[in-house]
């Protein structure tokens, strides 16, 4: 594989690339974090102007919000692009690529290495900045970072699939010494055949991360046996979606339910009075808002083997409902009766959308 | 789920079971079994589909939360469906719900999928009489007994 050697820690070496591609023309805009240097405040920026890169932050261990979602649009929009993606959020945009919200095409995905990002309420408190040193003291150890996103404690996907430009910043690269990158597509070998650094052929050094492969592993386990055990069964469902205050907002962040046109918004749950009769003369009382639950487990059914564990559903619920967690672990499991696992390849088509003639002699 | 035990004794409990029948295949069958003068459980109720295949998961769910007992899908072999490969995305998309529903612990014996063909009377009368005789046994959906949700 190819890659570049760039003498500056990965964060620098990252925005060195994104200039190259920026003032060569290469690409027409620019998709990454950022923090505005004199509030501290964070968002996802997209940059058309090389004076206005010193702002992105693209290795920043924070999401405010899943880039795919965001992405879909512009990527139709004819312009070239390089956006700086979490590995799942490449995942999620594969995603919606086979879903027809978006295209790769003119697209320059630079992905990176990924020790997972800092819940929101802690990127609103302000605190990211202090607490960034002692994450990456951590993450370059291959250990967990105790105050990140619970789903990203549990993630076994960090290391970005398919990315065209895949940057090491986790694990292998030291922080401030050498910046590694490694170039997957001839798109992404042209754009960059002129950019600064030392050009030579590495492969991305995984043995530096089977430490963090494994405690990821464990953590997975233990956040999905806790899920089981707190989540499962219709009193346990009761009870963590019994919180619910129906603001579907878990549903608005997901980078997987794109429907504009969602069921749970549409008139079939506009309740009106033989709603209500027909429930209180079954029940004799009804909790309110109605249909939580359902909404919650329709959303299980229909989507949840696309689930990525982003995370951002757990971090936008108002009332701490593990909804990552357990739409992670139903996830898994129903996209193991499939084989598929969500944005390992843009040509693997959704399994609902295909079939085989023989499978699943159990049903029917 | 809890109160299974003790319900599963109740001889007296009749279930409310649901059957969405494919217009092409099974609701034939069930017209056949009509016909024949075959016994059907009269607490059997019939939601005639065009296609196995566009029962969506939400309908499944809906008929769940309001209150049925179990739920029988019911369609055309696969190879015979009308619409030439319905039958096939209706059983992936079941099997998704069905792991769902075992993923999350929620009784998914209360939900069948059956292929009956529109000659097959006498195999739909049994298979309707042996579901609800199953449904029987696990005794009322305890979603009935909730009101919170």
């Amino acid at each position: 594989m190819s890659s570049i050697t760039i003498e500056k820690s990965a964060s620098k070496g990252i925005n060195d690339l994104l200039r190259h591609l920026l003032s060569t023309g290469k690409v027409d805009a620019v998709l990454a974090m950022r923090m505005m240097p004199d509030t501290g405040a964070w968002d996802l920026a997209l940059v058309t102007d090389v004076k206005n890169l010193k702002e992105l932050k693209p290795l920043a261990p924070v999401m405010t919000v899943n880039a795919s979602q965001v992405l879909s649009n512009l990527s139709l929009s004819g312009k070239k692009i390089a956006a700086v993606l979490k590995p799942c959020e490449l995942r999620a945009f594969v995603e919606r690529v086979k879903r027809e919200q978006g295209s790769l095409e003119n697209l320059f995905t630079i992905s990176h290495t990924c020790g997972g990002v800092f819940p929101l309420d802690l990127v609103a408190e302000g605190k990211v900045d202090r607490l960034l040193p002692k994450y990456e003291k951590v993450v370059s150890a291959g250990e967990i970072p105790s105050n990140i996103r619970d789903t990203c404690k549990a993630c076994e996907h960090f290391i970005p699939m398919n990315a065209d430009i895949m940057v090491s910043a986790a694990g292998e690269c030291k922080p401030g010494e050498g910046c590694m990158i490694y170039l997957n597509s001839d798109k992404a070998r042209e754009a960059l055949s002129e950019c600064t650094g030392e050009h030579g052929s590495a492969v991305l050094d995984s043995t530096s991360l089977e430490k963090l492969a494994t405690a990821r592993a464990r953590e997975r386990e233990k956040l999905f046996s806790s899920i089981e055990k707190d989540c499962s069964g219709l009193d346990g469902l009761v009870n963590i979606f019994g919180k619910c205050v129906g603001c579907h907002g878990c549903s608005r962040v997901c980078p997987i339910c794109y429907c504009t046109l969602c069921d749970f918004e549409s008139i079939n749950f506009d309740y009106n009075l033989p709603y209500f009769e027909e429930h209180l003369a079954r029940k004799g009382a009804l909790r309110l808002p109605p249909d939580t639950m359902l909404f919650h487990m329709g959303r299980l059914t229909h989507m949840s083997f696309s689930c990525v564990g982003c995370g951002m559903c757990s971090d936008v619920c108002p009332v701490g409902i593990p909804v990552a967690a357990v739409f992670s672990r139903t996830g898994e499991s129903t996209a193991s009766i499939f084989d598929y696992l969500p944005g390992r390849d843009v040509t693997e088509e959704i399994p609902v959308m295909i079939f085989k003639e023989e499978e699943f002699p159990e049903l029917g | 789920m809890k109160d299974k035990k003790e319900k599963s004794s109740n001889s007296e409990f009749t279930p409310k079971v649901v059957g969405f029948l494919c217009n092409w295949c099974t609701y034939a069958a069930a017209d056949l079994a009509g016909g024949s003068r075959l016994e059907i459980p009269s607490s059997f109720s019939v939601v005639r589909v065009m296609c196995s295949s566009r029962i969506d998961h939400n309908l499944l769910l809906t008929t769940f939360f309001k209150g049925a007992d179990g739920i029988l899908v019911a369609g055309c072999h696969p190879g015979d469906c009308h619409y030439g490969e319905g039958n096939y995305y209706a059983r992936r998309r079941f099997a998704q719900l069905k792991k769902v529903m075992e993923t999350l612990d929620l009784d998914p014996e209360r939900l069948e999928l059956v292929w009956v063909s529109a000659a097959e009377g006498n195999r739909y009368a049994e298979v309707v009489s042996d579901f609800t005789e199953k449904i029987r046994k696990l005794g009322p959906n305890p979603m009935n007994s909730s009101t919170r949700f």
